[in-house]
């Protein structure tokens, strides 16, 4: 085999190369002018919908007084927490710090946010420092109210069979420990999920097909029962996932209990108490009797809420959620549908679907959008549709890929390639592999 | 994902390897290549007992590579669920063989450069 007609002296070789580098540095696409603005933007909350957007805000404009306010030091990659209650990251994996996420030229106030006044438009911190805002967002994400669970307290997390994976990193690996023993010794796992809204909706599902899978391949193997008792009368808001689902607990022999919410748990006795609601088919009378459970491993998720300074702040729906108070925005816009210079992002957010870290990169251009717009005196047009992705983990190793909307649509990133109902590989290695990357990414705001 | 645009992909392989590791990846990748393109060009064929023993070894390179992915996301062969999968587990394999055999040729012409060639 001969190559003629290329340059072939190391001096043209090198020439070819720095014309290939060439090329590709001029490829690169250009940015927008940045817009000047005096006006002061104050950010509650420096979690993932709040630093994704105060880097948005930098890159797009210039003079702006950013003040960003959170008091907690650490941050959260929350979609991990199911992967360090399975024993297949260490807690760590979840951590890193808020300031390392967080642009320059921006302030951060590491309190708590204690008051807000809408009308007089200032937020109050912890120490009594009162921040006057022009434009305000709401990220502080949500509350979980253990409790709201009697005989339940979150030093109990890891011993005698409790787990409670969403308390944070410790809680997880403490809920793995006690997990981990259920999958040596089998019994009865007993997995739960709280009647209130709550952040992805998927994690509690997971948290049972990683379990169970585990056990079946375990010291366990064919010595425990899996049983899944939710207060929905599904397993899944989607109805198409949760038909796909139904299958799958048949498949795999687990149980599913509807209308049964937790309500006590005696971990002495390792009985947990649900409140049953039946409804009767003909009278539409709902009516409540308490059930008790018995279980070896119980995995539990107390009902969640927006924090208190929302809920005492008056930006809370007052006719929907009222026992949970998020935040009464458009939909679609995420705008405060009383107070226009407000936004709600991320779990506090009022609408029917997305608190998740996958809604929360859809929502961050949409309220970027709109702030601008108003800044600039113009109307936004960008949209939120309730997009919502959740990599439904099924066995190590498996996962099905559904992403969704606020019509129930299934709304696939990859149609005819990446099947939304299909257990696959494919979305396993995304979960695993490129979704803390794409998440960090999209917390520099470059995604 | 809203917009895979190359500009996302690329910070997403940054997040997953970190800046440095992914750069230096890239550049590892990009000298062996133009190594290898440089062999070619300087000797004007192709040794086709050096490209015998670059072929030998690629069925390694293609089972590392798998076993690579594999060891590195927790998963193992029977979790291929779907037509999608076996194709991302031939690619992954695929891209190994090659690589290994770009690898193995350059290193031979580059560092064992016989007259017979």
């Amino acid at each position: 085999m001969t190559l003629t007609g290329l340059p072939t002296s190391r001096r043209g070789f090198l020439g070819l190369g720095a014309a290939g580098l060439a090329a590709a540095a001029l490829a690169r696409p250009g940015r927008a002018q940045p817009i000047a603005t005096t006006a002061r933007i104050v950010i509650i909350g420096a979690g993932a919908a709040g630093t994704a957007l105060a880097n948005h805000l930098v890159q797009r404009l210039t003079g702006a007084q950013i003040t960003i306010v959170d008091a907690r030091a650490e941050h959260l990659y929350q979609p991990g927490l199911s992967l360090v209650a399975a024993g297949l990251k260490p807690a760590a994996y979840t951590l890193s710090r808020t300031t390392d996420w967080l642009p320059q030229g921006i302030t951060l106030v590491s309190e708590h946010a204690a008051a807000i006044d809408p009308i007089t438009k200032t937020v109050a911190t912890t120490s009594g420092q009162n921040l006057s805002y022009d434009y305000l967002v709401v990220a502080p994400g949500l509350v979980l109210d253990h409790d709201a669970i009697e005989g339940f307290s979150l030093d109990l997390v890891g011993q005698n069979g409790i787990g409670a994976l969403y308390a944070g990193p410790d809680h997880a690996a403490r809920t793995w420990a006690a997990a981990a023993q259920f999958t040596e010794t089998g019994g009865i796992g007993l997995f739960t999920r709280p009647a209130t809204e709550m952040k992805c909706a998927g994690a509690p599902l997971k948290h049972t097909f990683l379990i169970e899978d585990i056990a079946s391949r375990s010291a366990a193997a064919g010595k425990y029962e899996i049983h899944y008792a939710a207060p929905q009368q599904a397993l899944f808001s989607v109805p198409i996932v949760h038909e796909k689902l139904r299958m799958l607990f048949g498949q795999r022999g687990i149980a599913a209990h509807y209308g049964r919410t937790l309500a006590a748990i005696d971990p002495g006795a390792k009985r947990a108490t649900f409140v049953e609601t039946v409804t009767d088919p003909v009278t539409r009378i709902e009516t409540k009797s308490r059930v008790e459970m018995p279980y070896d491993y119980i995995h539990v998720i107390p009902p969640q809420r927006a924090p208190e300074v929302i809920r005492q702040s008056g930006l809370s729906w007052a006719d929907k959620w009222t026992d949970q108070g998020w935040v009464e925005v458009d939909m679609k816009t995420l705008r405060h549908l009383r107070y226009p210079e407000i936004f709600a992002l991320g779990d506090v957010a009022g609408v029917p679907k997305g608190k998740t870290a996958a809604s929360v990169k859809w929502m961050v251009p949409v309220v970027e959008d709109h702030l601008i717009a108003a800044i600039e005196g113009r109307e936004g047009t960008a949209v939120f549709d309730g997009y919502t992705s959740c990599p439904m983990i099924t066995r190590v190793g498996r996962a099905m890929l559904i992403e969704f909307d606020y019509h129930n649509n299934l709304v696939p990133s990859f149609p005819g390639i990446i099947a939304p109902l299909e257990e696959l590989w494919i979305s396993w290695l995304m979960k695993e592999v490129a979704l803390k990357a794409t998440y960090n990414a999209m917390l520099r705001g470059r995604a | 994902m809203q917009e895979l645009t190359f500009t996302t992909l690329i910070a997403v392989f940054e997040e997953i390897f970190g800046r440095g590791l992914f750069w230096a990846m890239v550049a590892a990748a990009l000298v062996v290549t133009l190594a290898y393109l440089f062999v070619l060009v300087r000797d004007r064929s192709m040794s086709m007992r050096k490209f015998l023993l670059a072929q030998l070894s690629m069925p390694f390179g293609a089972v590392a590579a798998v076993i690579f992915v594999e060891v590195m996301t927790n998963s193992h062969l029977r979790d291929i669920g779907g037509p999608v999968d076996v194709i991302v587990l031939l690619g992954v394999a695929a891209m190994g063989a090659v690589g290994a055999a770009i690898l193995v040729y350059t290193a031979q012409s580059l560092f064992f450069r016989t007259k017979t060639g």
